[in-house]
């Protein structure tokens, strides 16, 4: 592992506040993700998890603070420059949000066809690729998501996420609702994908497996806040009530005895 | 490409090239610069040039040393140029393979290359066949699903008859408000300009041979028997029966359906049964509603602009129409109540898990219910007739 300051820091949050009405979700918020790592993301249901996701994507407007990915300021960034950044990111979203009037094959292409002026033959390939990526067969190809199992849904979204092969990849709850063999499958997945095409993700989750086999640091969301961020080891050690409930408690003892 | 782009880092992308050039009986095969997405297109013309290339020698070399970039897209041109040669039965090598991309290359080497589509039928004629077929045996399908939700919902008014405290009461009032109260502005106002625009018709044309008081026949024997409850029905098919259909066919796709099914509840009789008896309901009640409109807008029109007098009108609609006229219009009408909703219960149980197929079933729902309603229509003016009413 190289050290903190070598890293190049791809996306940079300070001071996000955001809120809708009177309550505030986030209040001066601060991360940073650095380049080619996993970055798990966690905190209790409600917490702001994925409106923190949201925010960093373009899909919630934030009241305060300064959002930086690749090094755009995203708040100042024209619409050109902005979607060129847009262009950089995958975002698998929980339910996998496929079109359901489109076939896979479509889905996975979908992105393609909008951004680059490619042959059919060419996309076929492609598409085909991708799916093998995440470990599907071309036999899904002509299948619609509503004929899909959920993990295949998941699969499919990825799939899609990294249709343009972008450099950061938004997770949100990627293995949730799968039974934990699936899940421990996509976790692999996650891992190699990252390897091979030197991705840096971005992942909420709740899975203490996922959180301890594939992400290289921890990032917890508590009162508003990140009350901490760090490698597995960090959130073990930390004394914080919070994280020692939630990396102590019941679920989490046989992570903390193996590890 | 400005100087702001190659500050942000977002700036990854630059030229890419493939060059060829022969060496002692070998093809050496250059990749440079940037072996992207925003290069595909480009790139797969290169690729596929190079790879079309006449009689290539025994040996072909491809050097990837120069290349700055490498995405999927690269990647997979890269594998597809080494497949091309290697199908020809030449010896294909890589040189200068970075450890960053091997990992890449490797996974996309095992890739098979022939996407499996599905083959279509070429034969215009045989496809027609095909389709008038399909479309036949969808036909009688959906008639025989239609007499099953009738079947079911049959067996949930006996059941309820049965146990009268089961019956969703408050479900049915509900739904009463929002197909019938609800509906009562746009019916009386569509009636009675209906009922305005056939008097101003009839005037205009029976005038010529000085039978403008028969309009008064025409209008109080065509709203009371044939307009009134067409129009009705027709408004009640697109405003309730679509909505019927989309609120079924989401929680359909939602899987409320199966859930109230699993807790042993019988979805016909939950959902459907108050639903159709709301429409029971508001249908003769906005038939009569609107039939009066009609007549109203009728005889305003022949006074204002036939000069009948209101009490001529009056007195010349009695003569004119009698209960019967009445009776076949109101007998009518819960029979339609009962198709539109029927068609629009089974057509939003039909609805599969995309949005397209709730749109799709949301549209059939209310063209096969106006299409029946006008075909039932038929049934019963002969049917009348045979009884002299």
């Amino acid at each position: 592992m190289m050290a903190e300051e070598a890293k190049e820091v791809v996306i940079e949050v300070r001071d996000l506040t955001v809120g809708f009405g009177r309550v505030t979700i986030l209040d001066s918020v601060a991360l940073d993700v650095f380049r080619g790592e996993v970055l798990g993301f966690v905190g209790g249901s409600g917490a702001g998890k994925s409106v923190l996701l949201r925010t960093i994507i373009g899909l919630i407007k934030k009241r305060a603070g300064r959002i930086s990915v690749l090094g755009v300021d995203m708040g100042k960034a024209g619409e050109r420059m902005r979607r060129r950044v847009e262009r950089r990111w995958g975002v698998l979203f929980q339910q996998g949000a496929l079109f359901s009037s489109l076939t896979v094959r479509q889905n996975v292409q979908f992105p393609m066809r909008e951004y680059l002026d490619l042959s059919d033959r060419l996309l076929d390939e492609i598409a085909v690729a991708k799916l093998a990526m995440v470990g599907l067969s071309a036999d899904v190809c002509e299948k619609f998501p509503s004929e899909l199992s959920g993990g295949m849904i998941k699969r499919v979204a990825l799939a899609r996420a990294l249709a343009l092969d972008p450099e950061i990849v938004f997770l949100d709850e990627p293995t949730s609702g799968l039974d934990p063999i699936s899940a421990a499958d996509f976790d692999q997945l996650i891992r190699t994908l990252q390897q091979t095409l030197g991705l840096t993700v971005f992942m909420v989750t709740h899975d203490l497996d996922t959180l301890n086999t594939v992400c290289d640091r921890i990032a917890v969301l508590a009162d508003r806040k990140i009350i901490a961020a760090g490698p597995m080891s960090t959130m073990l050690a930390s004394e914080h009530p919070w994280l020692r409930s939630y990396f102590h408690g019941k679920r989490a003892r046989a992570i903390s005895q193996s590890g | 490409m400005s100087e702001s782009d190659l500050k942000t880092g977002i700036m990854t992308s630059g030229p890419a090239t493939l060059d060829s050039s022969t060496q002692d009986g070998r093809l050496e095969l250059a990749a440079a610069g940037y072996w992207t997405a925003d290069n595909a297109g480009k790139l797969e013309r290169l690729v596929d040039r190079a790879a079309r290339m006449r009689r290539p020698p025994k040996q072909v070399a491809i050097d990837l040393r120069a290349i700055k970039r490498m995405d999927t897209y690269g990647a997979w041109l890269v594998e597809r140029l080494q497949r091309a040669f290697s199908e020809r039965g030449c010896e294909t090598t890589f040189v200068g393979m970075q450890e960053t991309y091997s990992a890449l290359m490797e996974e996309l080497s095992h890739i098979q290359r022939t996407p499996a589509r599905t083959p279509r039928d070429a034969h215009g004629l045989l496809r027609a066949l095909d389709l008038v077929g399909r479309a036949t045996v969808e036909a009688m399908r959906s008639l025989l699903l239609l007499v099953n939700m009738l079947g079911s919902l049959v067996a949930a008014i006996f059941r309820v008859l049965i146990r009268p405290q089961t019956f969703r009461f408050t479900s049915m009032v509900f739904h009463l408000e929002r197909v019938g109260w609800r509906a009562v502005p746009i019916i009386l106002l569509i009636t009675f300009l209906i009922g305005a625009i056939v008097a101003q018709q009839g005037i205009f044309h029976f005038r010529r041979f000085g039978a403008d008081v028969f309009v008064i026949d025409l209008i109080g024997v065509l709203v009371l028997r044939e307009l009134g409850v067409l129009i009705v029905c027709i408004m009640v098919a697109g405003r309730s029966g679509s909505s019927y259909t989309a609120e079924l066919g989401s929680m359909k796709m939602r899987e409320e359906v199966d859930a109230l099914q699993t807790m042993g509840f019988d979805p016909v009789e939950v959902l459907v049964l108050p639903r159709i008896l709301a429409l029971l309901i508001a249908v003769p009640t906005l038939t009569f509603l609107g039939s009066m409109s009609a007549l109203y807008g009728g005889g305003l029109v022949c006074w204002l602009y036939g000069g009948i007098e209101p009490d001529v009108f009056l007195a010349r609609l009695r003569d004119a129409i009698s209960f019967t006229h009445f009776q076949v219009g109101m007998i009518k009408a819960p029979f339609m109540a009962l198709i539109i909703g029927l068609v629009a219960a089974n057509e939003g149980m039909l609805v599969k898990g995309s949005a397209q197929s709730l749109g799709q079933q949301t549209t059939s729902s209310v063209v096969k219910s106006i299409f029946l309603v006008i075909v039932v229509d038929g049934v019963f003016a002969i049917v009348f007739a045979s009884l002299g009413m």
